[in-house]
């Protein structure tokens, strides 16, 4: 058999299977970095023997196998202790029924992922470790999007990884009451990898998309994982839509255009038509959350497709919805905004002012829904002043343009 | 595992530790954790004005008056539990007395039951 099969076919058992390996291993150990390891040494020997031995029928089932030897080595030259050897034992046997029979191996993926986002490791290396563990993203590609150097994130997935090895965090999936708390850090953890480098000015819009497929792939995983949560569908009909409008987010010269301009012939139909899927399941539940209603007042927007308008009543509705859930910052300037667009900009100008001054003095979009509704209120001279503040406090050198333009053009 | 249970708490909750009602608590609570099993030790500390701090350096011994760190919150004592992870142990220090007003560190044992294979 040619290297080039061979590669493939790791390629492929890689992109389908690394997360559900690593879990599996991961989750009778208790050891991240250990499973890591003997995976990856498995993968070598894959390399070495298939092209000679051929691609065997089970790749995952070998793989499995080739791992789990390469533990109990480990944990022999480290001497194991109690909690170990009963390990052993139980991959073992497991490692054999999988061999035996044709069965796949059990999913521990959801597992993993609530040790990703368990409260015991630090917020900032959640996102990351979800990356690296479940969809194998290599370190220095997730160090890039979060925007700090390699090594450092590199040492913060370390850190995370001993933890739960040390502090025994268990692979378990939580059990109601504190399922629902626990639920959401795993939602938060994953739209943290979609919104990671970016900003917002009334919608989420930004030049750095590093991660976006990425987070995609964990909520469609996660739906698949958690069917009957709602939130999860909620969470990915967000992601969705907003990842349906990537192509007209900025015009073929670069410049930046708002939402409520952009041509909706550019709007991807078929992921707006996946996100709908997902938001009409979630809503058989029955249960509201804030995914879903960030999700809805996506779904509104994206109906301007066909109906040539924006229900911006609606959207108001929903933003009251979400900020009884969550007064996050974002969904206050939301509201305050889709308040002013319903015909009300005074009503809507009083709810803005009434956000506390220090959560909005370096948020960009306060400062752009600001300008846009002391435009709508004629009052142009503040106008300018906020919208060149909102100019000031972007990264995005396209959108820094258009509040300039905005601040200047009068419209 | 075993885990310790580090109750760091303000001066002024430790003139309060007499109260009636905190002892009546923190013995209940010395009373679940034993008919749950999982009680391995645990004391209270006095307080932080009768610490003495010892270090050596260079040979020479150095003793000076007040705890280890002048910080707003001190360590008021500790126990130690043995429970399967650290869910388990999260459970039982959310269920501490102090809890409500004090911070309960959760920290595992050295060498007690960690898999570091």
């Amino acid at each position: 058999m040619s290297e080039s099969v061979t590669h493939a076919a790791i390629e492929t058992v890689a992109q389908d299977s690394y997360g559900r390996l690593i879990a599996y291993l991961a989750a009778r150990s208790g050891d991240v970095a250990g499973a890591e390891d003997a995976l990856g040494d498995a993968f070598i020997a894959a390399l070495k023997r298939w092209p000679a031995e051929g691609v065997p029928e089970k790749p995952e089932a070998w793989l499995l196998h080739v791992a789990r030897n390469r533990m109990i080595d480990a944990a022999r030259r480290k001497q194991v202790r109690q909690k170990s050897e009963t390990f052993l034992q139980q991959i073992t046997e497991e490692a054999a029924s999988v061999a035996a029979t044709q069965e796949h191996f059990p999913d521990e993926r959801l597992k993993l992922l609530f040790v990703c986002a368990h409260p015991a490791i630090d917020p900032s290396a959640q996102t990351p470790l979800m990356l690296q563990t479940v969809l194998g993203v290599d370190a220095a590609r997730i160090a890039s999007a979060f925007l700090v150097s390699p090594a450092a994130m590199s040492q913060r997935l370390v850190r995370a990884k001993n933890k739960i090895r040390d502090a025994g965090i268990p692979f378990r999936v939580p059990e109601p009451p504190e399922l629902e708390e626990r639920v959401s850090f795993v939602l938060d953890a994953i739209y943290a990898a979609y919104t990671t480098g970016w900003e917002s000015l009334m919608e989420i819009a930004s030049t750095h998309h590093a991660l976006a497929a990425e987070a995609i792939a964990l909520g469609r995983t996660l739906t698949q994982l958690m069917p009957r949560e709602p939130e999860a569908h909620g969470l990915l009909a967000l992601m969705l839509h907003c990842e349906a409008r990537r192509e007209a987010r900025y015009a073929s010269d670069g410049e930046f255009v708002p939402l409520d301009r952009q041509d909706t012939a550019l709007w991807s139909q078929s992921l707006i038509d996946e996100a709908e899927k997902h938001l009409h399941s979630a809503a058989g539940f029955k249960r509201m959350g804030r995914y879903q209603l960030e999700a809805a007042i996506q779904s509104v927007h994206a109906s301007r497709a066909k109906t040539g308008r924006i229900d911006w009543k609606e959207i108001a509705l929903l933003y009251e919805g979400l900020v009884r859930i969550a007064p996050r910052i974002g969904s206050l300037v939301g509201r305050a905004v889709a308040i002013a667009q319903a015909g009300e900009p005074g009503t809507g100008f009083a709810a803005l002012k009434q956000i506390p001054a220090d959560q909005t003095a370096n948020y960009q979009p306060y400062w752009a829904a600001r300008g846009h509704l002391l435009r709508l209120l004629d009052r142009n001279d503040e106008a300018v002043e906020a919208f060149n503040r909102a100019a000031s406090l972007t990264d995005d050198p396209a959108l820094r343009e258009y509040l300039f333009k905005r601040s200047a053009d009068n419209i | 595992m075993k885990y310790a249970l580090l109750v760091h708490q303000s001066q002024e909750h430790f003139d309060r530790r007499n109260d009636k009602a905190a002892v009546a608590a923190g013995r209940a609570y010395a009373e679940a954790l034993q008919a749950a099993g999982v009680f391995v030790a645990g004391a209270g500390l006095d307080s932080p004005r009768n610490a003495t701090t010892v270090s050596v350096r260079d040979g020479k011994r150095q003793v000076h008056d007040g705890p280890y760190a002048e910080t707003k919150e001190f360590l008021a004592g500790f126990g130690i539990i043995d429970v399967p992870n650290l869910d388990a142990a999260l459970e039982w220090a959310a269920r501490h007395p102090a809890a409500g007003f004090a911070s309960i560190e959760v920290r595992p044992l050295l060498g007690f039951g960690s898999a570091k294979a």
